[in-house]
C-alpha cells in the first residue's frame, strides 16, 4: 500500500456515505480505477468540479486496502462543461464513458490505448466539429479495435477475400463475401459500409458528408456489435438522442 | 450472534443507508437500555410515517394531505416555479426565507449512465403544470453536477416554445472559502456570472 500518481478521465460517480463519493477513472498507467472522493459533495470541497465524469485529471491517490482515496487532484482539461451544454452530445458522451468503463474489465491493469482513444474522443466531442452520434460510433467501433474486436468493412472477415461484399454479419465479425456469408446476415447500404469504415480510420471528410438513413443504419450495426462483444448492452445507448 | 429478536433488530437497523454491522448493534443497545416510552415513541413514529406520508400530487414533495404545505399556501406566488431533484433541496431553498414559489421535485436527475432517463422523472408533470399559463417563471435548481446540469439542459430545451423566462441558479464561489483552493470549472462560472459592484 502506498501513495501513486497518474493522470486519468472520471468514468462515474456514485455517492457514497453522507458526502463522499466512488470516482471511477479511467487512467493512464493503472487502467481503471476506483477511488473514494472523500467529502466531495460538500459545497466547499478542496475537489470542487474537479471529479466529476468528463474530467482529465492528474492525480494523487493513496491505495486502500478495498478501494483506494483520491488525495490530491488537479484538471488537466474538463470536457464537462461544453458537453452538457447540449443534450445530444451529453448522451453520446455518457455512452463513450460507460463502454470505456467495461471495455476495461480488469481494475489496475495499464490501459493506455484506451485511456488516449477515450481523451481524444471527448476533445473531439466537446470541440463540436462533428456530429456528436457520429463522434460516438467513431469511438464505439475505435475502442472495439483497440479491445481486439475489430470490425472488417471492406475483406471479407472470415477469408479476407477483397471487398467490397453485399453481405455483415455481427458474429462473424463484419463484411462477408458470398461463399462465406452464414445465414442471417444482413444486406446494409454500400454507404454505411463505406461510413462506418470512415469512422473506424477518422475519414471525418466521408463521415461528416454521410447521409441522415446511412447513419442511422450504421449507429444500428455498430449498437448490435458493440452488444454481441460486451455480452448485454449499454445501460446509456438507448437514450443517446441522435439527429 | 445474538439471540432471536435482539439480532433481527441489529440486522433491520443494518440495512439502513450509512449504517454499518457495528453501528447497528451500537444503536440496538441503546434501544435496550433506553426508556422504555421513548423506544415505543420511536416505534409509532415509524408506522406513522409510512402509513401517512405521501407524495404530493401537485409537485411531488412529501406531505401528508393530497397536496403539501407549500402547495396549499395561498400567499406563495403561483407563477414561478422552482424546479429540484429531491424533497430535500425544497427544505434547503426554504431555508433561505428567500424564495416565495412553488416548487416542483423532479425525483432525481438524467443519467444515462445509471439507466435513467426523462421518462422515469417527473418531467410530464411538470409540462402538464407549466401548460396552463400561469407560470411565467422557472427556475432550474437542480444540483450544479454534470447531471443537474444535463438536466436543466434538457428542461430548457423542452420548455423553449413556451416563451417562459427560464433561470437557472447561480454557481461559482461559495462563501466563506479561499479563492486559491476553487476549481478552474467553478471558478470560471464565478467570473462568468460576476456582477456590478455599485457602491
Amino acid at each position: 500500500m502506498g501513495l501513486y500518481r497518474d493522470e486519468g478521465v472520471v468514468l462515474r460517480t456514485q455517492k457514497l456515505g453522507e458526502a463522499d463519493r466512488i470516482i471511477t477513472l479511467l487512467t493512464r498507467s493503472h487502467g481503471r480505477v476506483r477511488a473514494v472522493g472523500k467529502g466531495v459533495r460538500r459545497t466547499r470541497s478542496k475537489f470542487g468540479a474537479r471529479l466529476e465524469p468528463f474530467t482529465h485529471v492528474d492525480l494523487q491517490i493513496y491505495e486502500g486496502r478495498s478501494l483506494d482515496v483520491v488525495q490530491q487532484a488537479e484538471t488537466v482539461s474538463s470536457y464537462g462543461d461544453r458537453v452538457v451544454g447540449d443534450y445530444g452530445r451529453y448522451t453520446s458522451g455518457t455512452a463513450m464513458l460507460e463502454t470505456a468503463e467495461r471495455l476495461t474489465a480488469e481494475e489496475k491493469e495499464p490501459a493506455n490505448q484506451q485511456f488516449l482513444l477515450l481523451v481524444g474522443g471527448l476533445r473531439t466531442l466537446a470541440g463540436g466539429e462533428h456530429p456528436p452520434g457520429l463522434v460516438l460510433d467513431a469511438f464505439l467501433l475505435r475502442s472495439l479495435a483497440v479491445a481486439g474486436y475489430a470490425a472488417s468493412f471492406y475483406d471479407c472477415a472470415r477469408c479476407t477475400r477483397p471487398g467490397p461484399h453485399p453481405f455483415f454479419h455481427i458474429a462473424a465479425g463484419g463484411s462477408m463475401c458470398g461463399s462465406c456469408r452464414p445465414s442471417g446476415s444482413a444486406t446494409p447500404a454500400r454507404e454505411t459500409l463505406d461510413l462506418l469504415a470512415a469512422l473506424l480510420s477518422g475519414d471525418w471528410l466521408t463521415a461528416d458528408a454521410s447521409d441522415l438513413r446511412h447513419r442511422r443504419e450504421g449507429s444500428g450495426l455498430v449498437a448490435a456489435y458493440l452488444q454481441w462483444h460486451l455480452e448485454r448492452g449499454l445501460r446509456s445507448l438507448p437514450m443517446v438522442e441522435r439527429t | 450472534m445474538y439471540e432471536g429478536v435482539v439480532q433481527d433488530l441489529i440486522d433491520e437497523l443494518g440495512r439502513l443507508p450509512g449504517v454499518g454491522p457495528k453501528s447497528a448493534q451500537r444503536i440496538a443497545f441503546h434501544l435496550l437500555a433506553a426508556d422504555p416510552g421513548d423506544v415505543h415513541r420511536l416505534a409509532q413514529v415509524l408506522t406513522v410515517v409510512k402509513e401517512k406520508v405521501r407524495f404530493c400530487k401537485t409537485c411531488g414533495n412529501v406531505a401528508e394531505d393530497e397536496e403539501c404545505r407549500i402547495c396549499r399556501d395561498p400567499r406563495r406566488d403561483r407563477s414561478v416555479i422552482c424546479v429540484v431533484e429531491e424533497s430535500k433541496d425544497v427544505v434547503a431553498i426554504e431555508k433561505t426565507r428567500e424564495f416565495r414559489g412553488r416548487y416542483h421535485v423532479l425525483g432525481g436527475a438524467i443519467s444515462p449512465i445509471e439507466g435513467i432517463g426523462p421518462d422515469d422523472l417527473r418531467v410530464r408533470e411538470l409540462m402538464t403544470r407549466l401548460a396552463d399559463g400561469e407560470v411565467t417563471e422557472l427556475i432550474l435548481a437542480t444540483d450544479p453536477n454534470l447531471e443537474g446540469e444535463a438536466t436543466a439542459t434538457y428542461l430548457a430545451r423542452l420548455v423553449k416554445p413556451m416563451d417562459l423566462r427560464v433561470t437557472r441558479l447561480a454557481s461559482g464561489l461559495p462563501v466563506g472559502g479561499d479563492l486559491e483552493y476553487a476549481d478552474e470549472v467553478t471558478l470560471g462560472r464565478a467570473f462568468e456570472g460576476r456582477r456590478l459592484l455599485d457602491v
